[in-house]
């Protein structure tokens, strides 16, 4: 334990929080406007949610219950490191409950219990700029934001019904914010967009590597681009959960065996567990348990 | 309307640290009108185009634009949001090298739609219907409407920027060079297509050339230029029959007869 003595709470300097926090007032005070700021070296790689670490680091208090989810599991690498990390230089309490977290860092997903007032959702964000793979010139993709012009957005859109039919943009499917600003809400599936439309909980954005924090206050008007003759939609699943029987929820396909076996699951595991706590079943479930016995 | 001009141009002027670009050019565009900038590499007529179209600023001078109000607007005193916005509802600009001014990597239609989506265009089928009335009007076939430009041939890629240029219904087009690098057969088509628009649109264009021919088949006015300064101006068919200044007689009289 005298390791920890070298550490300042929650690994970061106390200059290096504020500077990070002042870039967060900004950004909320401006939603959707992506706020540059001094991102530091994190004892992990970029990729790894360096971005998302740095905010939690910022905004985390000693009495804060951390919850971590990668695409919407509490148990995988990425998950289980971050939670580690922050036991072990905040030494705060943690969680796999959603309803019970205080601060929610997420890699790609949003969970599927609606988040109250009292909650922090932190994204992990790879390229913060919803314009990059249309517009590379950074010097121009800044000018398009500030002068509001997002006729280009529309072209992906365009280029996706006339390749497709639809629009086959499934994840990091772009929103205007507040009416304003077009943002990026991190490779999310498109099934997580109306979730943050008008949601009571602070969503703040956080990209490691490309340096900008950006923010979504609670009760903002989220809004996916569409055309009119093509509105948004979201995903939608043929079957339930194969283990709590859980419908208008986002699945993960988990392949069996070689046969060409699968099954479809909650992407969201504290959702699932809990489901079945209360004694949802579905279909796999039985199965299993009569093998297991 | 016609009676007064589009474009004021009064006292142009760029330098490039102590090299001249372009110096005190003075004109007026009328509505409708074709003005040919003619003259040898290097005299500053791509210069003066873009500082014209304000992708360059000059050194001094002014140019005022009738906006569709009717009231006269100073292009270097306008923010960077109106001048944005003319550029791409009033204004055209068709670049020599069609890459330039075409997005190589989205479809045809896509290209010809940008313009509408970023004024605000939202309905998917009116888009693509208007995108293809525009092939269809530049001799593109309506089947290459899902193909990219890299696929098309370079004479094919200029119309397609044409088309994308003159979706909005502008009112001032300028092109730099529209028919270099183009064989002589795919230029005549091409010159033939653009007289055609030009006088059903009813546009005004300022053309870039260094191809006399050019000038003769598009332009009703022309103004000849050397080391960046307009040495003589005139109806076309004045300058290029009875040049007055001895470098515009050598310029005339160095056009190759087959």
């Amino acid at each position: 334990m005298t390791a920890l003595a070298d550490y300042n709470f929650a690994y970061l300097d106390e200059q290096t929080k504020r500077m990070i926090r002042r870039a967060i007032l900004k950004a909320i005070a401006i939603p959707g406007y992506q706020v540059p700021f001094a991102s530091r070296e994190m004892p992990m790689p970029y990729g790894w949610g360096t971005g998302g670490v740095q905010v939690t680091a910022s905004i985390l208090g000693p009495h804060d219950v951390l919850k971590v989810i990668d695409q919407g599991a509490d148990d995988t690498t990425n998950a289980v490191s971050i939670r580690a990390f922050f036991q072990k230089v905040a030494n705060v309490a943690v969680t796999t409950k959603t309803s019970e977290a205080t601060i929610i860092q997420t890699r790609h997903r949003i969970p599927e219990e609606t988040l109250g007032v009292n909650q922090v959702l932190v994204y992990q964000v790879p390229i913060p700029e919803p314009l990059r793979f249309l517009e590379p010139r950074e010097t121009e993709t800044r000018q398009m934001h500030a002068l509001e012009e997002y006729g280009l957005m529309h072209v992906k859109l365009y280029e996706d019904i006339a390749r497709h039919g639809r629009i086959a943009t499934t994840y990091a499917y772009p929103v205007k914010v507040a009416g304003r600003y077009v943002m990026d809400p991190s490779p999310t599936p498109k099934f997580d967009n109306p979730k943050m439309n008008q949601s009571a909980a602070l969503q703040l954005f956080g990209a490691g590597r490309e340096k900008r924090i950006y923010a979504v206050p609670p009760y903002t008007d989220v809004v996916s681009l569409d055309f009119e003759d093509h509105p948004f939609e979201v995903q939608t699943f043929e079957k339930p959960c194969a283990l709590c029987g859980a419908r208008h929820v986002y699945l993960d396909e988990v392949v069996l065996d070689d046969k060409g076996g699968r099954m479809f699951v909650c992407s969201d595991t504290d959702f699932c567990e809990t489901r079945r706590e209360e004694g949802h079943r579905g279909e796999m479930l039985g199965d299993i348990k009569e093998a297991a016995e | 309307m016609s009676d007064q001009p589009l474009l004021n141009v009064r006292g142009v002027s760029k330098f490039y640290g102590s090299r001249v670009g372009c110096m005190d050019v003075s004109f007026d565009l009328w509505p409708g009108e074709v003005l040919a900038i003619v003259g040898e590499s290097g005299s500053g007529k791509t210069t003066l185009l873009n500082c014209l179209a304000t992708r360059l600023m000059p050194t001094t001078g002014c140019v005022q634009y009738r906006m569709r109000g009717g009231n006269l607007r100073d292009l270097y005193q306008m923010s960077d949001a109106e001048r944005r916005f003319l550029m791409r509802t009033d204004w055209g600009f068709v670049h020599q090298n069609p890459a330039d001014g075409l997005r190589m990597t989205v479809s045809a239609g896509a290209n010809v739609g940008e313009r509408l989506m970023a004024v605000g265009n939202r309905h998917y089928g009116n888009i693509r219907t208007t995108a293809s009335d525009w092939l269809e009007r530049v001799e593109i076939a309506q089947d290459r409407i899902d193909d990219q430009p890299r696929a098309f041939s370079g004479g094919m890629r200029q119309r397609l920027q044409i088309a994308r240029n003159l979706v909005t219904s502008p009112r001032l087009v300028f092109m730099d060079e529209p028919t270099g690098g183009l064989d002589v057969s795919v230029q005549a088509r091409l010159l033939d297509l653009v007289r055609g628009l030009v006088s059903d649109l009813g546009l005004a264009v300022i053309v870039v050339t260094h191809d006399l021919a050019v000038a003769r088949l598009l332009s009703h006015r022309m103004m000849v230029m050397k080391g960046g300064k307009v040495i003589e101006q005139g109806l076309t068919d004045r300058v290029l029959d009875d040049p007055r200044e001895p470098y515009t007689q050598l310029l005339v009289s160095s056009i190759l007869q087959v």
